[in-house]
Parts: structure tokens; sequence; C-alpha cells
């Protein structure tokens, strides 16, 4: 490869040779941008299609209508969806709450119990998440959390052990100096203060970011959301109903429905998450680089 | 094992440093056990010393404190009462109120149920009002557990909170005889938004993940050692009653499993060898594929960066169970990909993507890269835009190629800074369960090992099979819990020896 680009390099100069490598990409990022986007434009295309419910060897409808989105209506779908929305919703708010205090104070403060806790909960998310459902699950039955009131089970579990999480934004918090807090401090402010007046602002990044994941993570919840809410359709969210659909005795018949749903599921939620997305890059790149 | 000086050390290639420092941390094995032996004595030892110290002081505090000192020790809080810290002294007060209430009303039962897990299962009897058999229901193993850990964790709690009722009557009296004020509870609500404001601050979460984490991990690990499954749900059928070891040893052992399938230990290790394949083909695939496609967009005189990164991202963006759900579909046995190919006439029977054992395989792997590669693009452009440019000039003005300086410059940067990202993408794929159960659900299935834990596929991971095997017909709790013991296992070895060789900053404080 380097040896045929050096002879190109002598015969052409080295803008040729910039100008066909350069060409051999721009193919790779076409052809790689296509396989990333062809299912996503499949399944729109399969959605209005309206000949057959289920897969058939060919893309482009040949009869288009709006039956699938209709259908998706008249079912339970609604109910699904309103759930994964409250879900998400309060999931935002609250465990952003407790992740931007879990990461702040563990960022910020030097405290006796802080090194011991760090290496605990390091432990503790060893242990595989699967592993709690079952006495979550009799927990929240005890409780009478699950099946038609799944949802506020399922916003309690997820927010209760969303502490564990701290990782990024405690990275982002690690980065704003410590002696904007310590100014603070001489000038006389409360620790709450210094949080409130000078932290908060300057995190607006981390907050969006965690807003953002937040909000988005309960639209793919499957496990525990079908363990949680079994065999009541009402109290099903978006993953676990639509996963019905395709199960062997419904596939036949709601294959097309499916793919309605997905558009309607990823609608929103990619819109706010292109809108966001120089957030989440941000989030992304620091918690990598902090581990 | 030749040990090399600090000199001799840095004379070595870079791949025979690497192999020394994994040969030195196997040899330093038998070195390292027997430390840890020595720091198990020392704490102990320490550990005695202390609770001796900590006697010492209850006694002293006693013997040598006031009145209101010696009350405070049967009565929580009359001491910080009595000298006018209100607050405080009610808050004791009433969580010995609870603790007390608490002990009497139930806890004392599910303590001393504890060591049985329940004697009296449900029972038939005799009703001469219906004139009929009813059940009635006595002992709840699954309660008894339950409840019993909860009040370990409480008296513990009682005994600390006790200690420091004891310490600040000791504290109090000391203050007092300098002359000086005790905090009125105004003082106290103040420093909780101030000197003890991260009390204020992890109080909820901190609550949170000992109910909905701790609480739960204690209780699955004591199941391990219980035999609590569908037909000894500690109810309405059996109750389940401590068994000690045996389930390691079923999980372990070379006997065949029920059904006369093959053995637990062979199905678990024929798992646990495709579990560590795919975490290692499913990380590092996607880690270089990744860091090539952000350095094509990255490379200088392309355009359109931002709209390739857009299309990229679009797939991080849409819910991941809509597109491996779909995707899963599509190359199904009458899925899109093998019906188009037929009516092409390209192949005459379905491609078994999902029906054979490498096939899937292979599958599960390349749509973890189309998954995958979104994610690492992100994470590698922002670190690759940070490597400073002088580098790779200097390079070229010494006559580097292009594969020269991503091996002398790119790979090392990027493996530096990403190596603990690079360990927790391990483990986290070790525990992908997404993926896996959405794309194949474990299948095709592995009829050897079926006899043993519900039916298991060729592309299960651990944790799926874990799933299965909680959700499974016989409900095998017990057997669920041992696996996943055995998860937190192989990711604690494997953090623990890789944080050994990696070069990366352990040293938290330098970074900051």
């Amino acid at each position: 490869m380097s040896k045929n680009e050096n002879t190109l390099k002598r015969h052409m100069g080295l803008k040729a040779a910039n100008r066909i490598s350069n060409f051999f990409v721009y193919l790779l990022l076409i052809i790689i941008s296509v396989v990333w986007l062809i299912p996503f434009i499949f399944i729109v295309l399969q959605s209005f299609r309206v000949e057959s419910t289920y897969q058939v060897g060919y893309v482009i409808p040949q009869q288009w209508g709006f039956d699938n989105y209709l259908k998706l209506w008249n079912s339970d779908f609604k109910v699904w969806y309103l759930n994964t929305f409250i879900i998400a919703l309060a999931s935002a708010v609250l465990i952003t709450v407790i992740q931007l205090c879990m990461s702040y104070t563990l960022s910020r403060f030097r405290f006796k119990m802080r090194g011991p806790l760090m290496r605990f909960m390091l432990i503790l998310g060893m242990f595989p998440g699967m592993l709690t459902m079952i006495i979550l699950y009799r927990v929240l039955s005890d409780l009478g959390l699950t099946q038609a009131n799944a949802v506020p089970g399922l916003i309690l579990v997820g927010v209760a052990s969303s502490g564990m999480g701290y990782y990024v934004s405690k990275g982002f918090f690690d980065t704003i100096p410590k002696s904007l807090d310590e100014a603070a401090r001489v000038d006389g402010a409360t620790r709450f203060q210094v949080l409130y007046k000078i932290i908060l602002p300057l995190a607006k990044p981390i907050v969006i970011y965690t807003i953002l994941t937040a909000f988005m993570g309960p639209w793919g919840d499957y496990v525990f959301a079908r363990y949680v809410a079994f065999g009541t359709s009402s109290g099903y969210n978006v993953a676990v109903g639509m996963y019905s659909w395709l199960t062997n005795d419904q596939i036949a018949r709601m294959y097309t429905t499916f793919c309605a749903g997905g558009v309607i599921v990823a609608i929103p939620v990619t819109i706010l998450f292109l809108c966001l997305q120089k957030y989440y890059v941000e989030g992304v790149t620091g918690g990598a680089v902090k581990g | 094992m030749k040990q090399y000086s600090d000199l001799e050390f840095l004379r070595l290639s870079k791949w025979q440093r690497f192999t020394y420092k994994i040969a030195a941390f196997f040899c330093g094995i038998p070195k390292a056990i027997a430390s840890l032996f020595w720091t198990v004595v020392n704490l102990i030892k320490t550990g005695c010393k202390k609770v001796a110290d900590e006697f010492m002081d209850i006694v002293t505090t006693f013997t040598k404190g006031d009145w209101k000192t010696k009350v405070s020790f049967v009565v929580m809080g009359f001491g910080n009462i009595a000298r006018g810290q209100i607050l405080r002294g009610l808050l004791f007060l009433a969580f010995e109120a609870v603790f007390i209430v608490y002990m009497f009303a139930g806890g004392g039962y599910w303590l001393s149920m504890l060591g049985t897990l329940g004697v009296q299962g449900p029972t038939q009897d005799y009703d001469p009002l219906l004139d009929a058999y009813t059940t009635h229901y006595h002992d709840n193993s699954f309660k008894i557990l339950l409840y019993g850990v909860l009040t370990i964790f409480f008296i513990i709690a009682f005994i600390y909170t006790w200690r420091t009722n004891v310490k600040q009557n000791k504290l109090s009296e000391q203050i007092l005889r300098s002359g000086k004020k005790l905090k009125s509870g105004k003082d106290d609500l103040r420093s909780l938004v101030d000197d003890q404001f991260h009390k204020t601050l992890l109080a909820l979460p901190l609550t949170g993940i000992l109910i909905f984490t701790v609480m739960p991990i204690v209780f699955m690990i004591l199941v391990a050692f219980t035999n609590y499954d569908g037909a000894h749900n500690g109810y309405s059928n059996n109750l389940f009653t401590w068994v000690g070891l045996d389930n390691f040893n079923t999980l372990l052992s070379w006997q065949g499993g029920n059904g006369g399938g093959q053995s637990y230990s062979a199905t678990f290790g024929e798992i646990l060898t495709w579990t560590l394949i795919w975490a290692f083909l499913a990380t590092f695939t996607n880690y270089f594929l990744g860091m090539f496609v952000a350095m094509m967009i990255n490379k200088k005189g392309i355009k359109l960066k931002k709209l390739w990164r857009t299309i990229l991202v679009l797939t991080v963006a849409i819910p991941q169970f809509i597109s491996l759900l779909y995707v899963s579909k599509m190359f199904a046995r009458n899925g899109l990909i093998n019906l188009a190919l037929m009516d092409l006439g390209w192949i005459s029977q379905p491609l078994p993507f999902w029906e054979d054992a490498t096939w899937a395989r292979v599958s599960v792997i390349a749509i973890n890269i189309w998954i995958g590669i979104p994610y690492l693009m992100l994470i590698t452009t922002g670190i690759l835009m940070n490597i400073p440019a002088d580098l790779y000039e200097s390079a070229r003005i010494d006559g580097a190629n292009g594969w020269q300086q991503y091996t002398k410059i790119t790979l090392p940067y990027m493996l530096f800074i990403t190596g603990p990202y690079l360990l927790t993408s391990f483990t986290g794929n070790m525990n992908n369960f997404n993926v896996i159960y959405l794309l194949t659900g474990g299948a095709p299935t592995n009829p050897a090992a079926s006899g043993a834990a519900g039916s298991v596929g060729y592309t299960d991971l651990l944790i799926t099979w874990l799933f299965k095997i909680t959700t499974g017909a016989e409900s095998q709790y017990y057997l669920a819990s041992v696996v996943g013991i055995m998860v937190f296992v192989v990711v604690a070895v494997i953090s623990l020896v890789v944080y050994n060789v990696l070069p990366s900053i352990k040293n938290e404080e330098d970074y900051q």
C-alpha cells in the first residue's frame, strides 16, 4: 500500500495521490453510510406497505397506504407509548438530580468514607444487574407496583439504583477548576451556594447529557420491564409490547405494524437526540477519557 | 523468572515489556496471596485492637460521665436534650423508638427464623364450618430471608447510631467543660447546606442504592446457598432452606445434569468460553473499526464531515430494540435478505443466519459492529483531534509513512488514553444482554447442553443463560444466583489483571 503510494507520488505528485486516496475514502464513506442507513429506510418503507403484513422479498411497497398506522392507533400501542413517555420523563428529571448529587459530591468533597464508598460501588457494579431481577420483582409485587401498575415500579427501580452511574458526570466536574469553589468560599458562600450559583451554570453540558441519556434509556428498556409487567398489556412499555408482535404466532399479522410503531417511537427520540447531539458527544468523549 | 532492574526493563522492546509485566503478574500471585494473608492477619489484629479501644472508650465514658450521659446509654438522645440540643436528641430518641417497636413487632421473629428459613410449610386443614379442607399458609421462606437480612442491616445501623450517641455525650461534656457553647439545632441545619453538605447530597442516592442494589445483591448471594426454585418457592408449595455449597458443587461438578444431558460444568465452560471470545471480538472489532472510520472522517480534505457523522450517529439515537429486532428479522430464515436473494436466484436455500452455530456467531459479531461503530467513532474523534499535530509533522519529516505514523503515534496514544474505557467496554460486552437476546435469543439451541438448566444456545452469554434459568420452566433461582456470582468473579479477576498491566493513570488526584 505505502510502496504503491510512494511510486504514485513520484509519478503524479502529491496532489494527485491525495486526490486518489480521498476518492477511496469518499467511496468507503458512502458505502458505510448506505449500510448504516439501509435498515432505517427499509423500516420506513415497509411501514407504508399495504398488500402484505409479513416479510416479503422486496422493499418498495406495491401499494402505499397508512393502514399500518391506523392499526397502530386501534391497538394498545397508545397505552404503551404513554407509559414509556411517562417513565422517560420522570426518569429524566429524577435520575438527573440523583446522578448530579452523587457525582458532584464525589468530585468536590473529601470526606472520610469517600474512597471506601467509591471502591464499594465499583465492586457492586461488577455484579450483573440481571441477578437482582427476581427479588426486585417480588418486592415491587409486595408494594403493588407490578403488572398494571408497572409504570411507577419501573420508575422507582430505575431511579433508585441510578446513583451508581455517576462516572461520566464526575469526570466532567473534575475538569471544573477547584479554585473557583475556593474563591467563592473565601467570599463567604456556603457549599450550597457554590453548587447553585457557580457550578451548575458551568455544568450545563453535562446536565443536558444526563437528561438526554436518562430520557432515552426507558425507550429501549426491555428485560426488567417485561418481567415486571408480564402478561398485562396496560403495564407494557413500547419495547415489551412491540416485542410481542414479533413472536412466532403474531409476526405474520403484525410485522409491518411493528415497522410503523418503530417509526413512531424513533421520530421524537431521534429529533431530540440530533438537536442535542453536541452535548451527547461531549459527554461520551469525556466519559471514555476519564474511564 | 528473571527479575529485571529498572534500567534493564527500559531497554526491552514494547512487546517484551508487555509479556514481562504479564509474567510478573502471574509469578507474583503466590507472593500476593501470602501478602494478602498477612494483610488479613494484620487487619484482624488492628480490628481487634480497635474494638477493644471502642469498648474501653464506652466504659470510660460511662464511668466518668455525669448522670445525663449515663441515662443516655439507655435512653438515646437524653443527654442531647438535657443539654439543650433538642433536635439531635429527638432524632436519636425517635430512632431508638422505631427500632424497639420494629424488633418487637416482627424483627425478632424474622431474625429467629433466619437459621432455618421457616419450619412449617403450608398445610391442608379440615375446616368444620365449611366442611372442607382449606390450605393454611405458615412460614414464608422468601420473606424470612428478605426481612432477616433487613433486620440485620437495621441492627448494624442501630449499633452504629448508639455508638454515635455515646460519642456525642462525651464530646458535649468536653465542650461544656472547656466553657464553650454547644451547637444549636439551627446550627445543625445550617451545616447541612455547608460543612456537612455532602451528607445532604448523598442521603437520597445512597438510600436508593442501599435498598435497591445492595440489599438485593446480598439477598441473591445468600440465595446461592439455598435451594430456592420454582418447586421450593418458600410459600405456597415447599419452603426452601440452606444447602451450603451444594449449588456450587452442582455447577462445577463433572457429573451429568438432569435429563441425561451434559454436565453443568461442561455447559458452563462452553458458555464462559464463548462469552470471553464474544467480549474480546466485540470490543476490539468495534474499537479498531470505529477508530478507522473516525480517522477517515477526520482526514484532511474530506468534506461534509458533519454529514457523515450525523448519519452514523442516527443509529445511536434510534432505540436499540427497534434496530436490533428489525435487523434480526431481516436476516431470519424467511426474512427480507433470504427472500430477496432467492427471488434474485442467487441462492436456492435460505442462508442459515440464525440456525447454524458458526453463522449465528459471526452474524452476531457483524451486527454488533454495525451497532457499535458509531459510539466508537464519536469517542475516538475527540481524542484523535487532541493528538498534537506537530508529532505527525516531525514524523513526516523523518520519512515515516502512514502506517508507521499510525502504529507509532496514533495507536499508542489512543490505547493509553482509552485503556480504562476498553476494560469497561470488555466487561460491558460480557454482560451485553440486549444484543444477544434481541438478535438471537441465544439460538441456535445446543442439543448437548439442553439437559442442564433450560435450553442453552450457541450464542448464549452467561448473562442470557442466567436470564433463561430465572425465567425457565423450573425457575432455578439458586442456580441463577450461582451463575451471577461466577460472572462477578470473572469480571473481578479480569479487571484486577488488566488494572495491574495497564499503564494508565491510576491516581485520581493527579488527573484533576
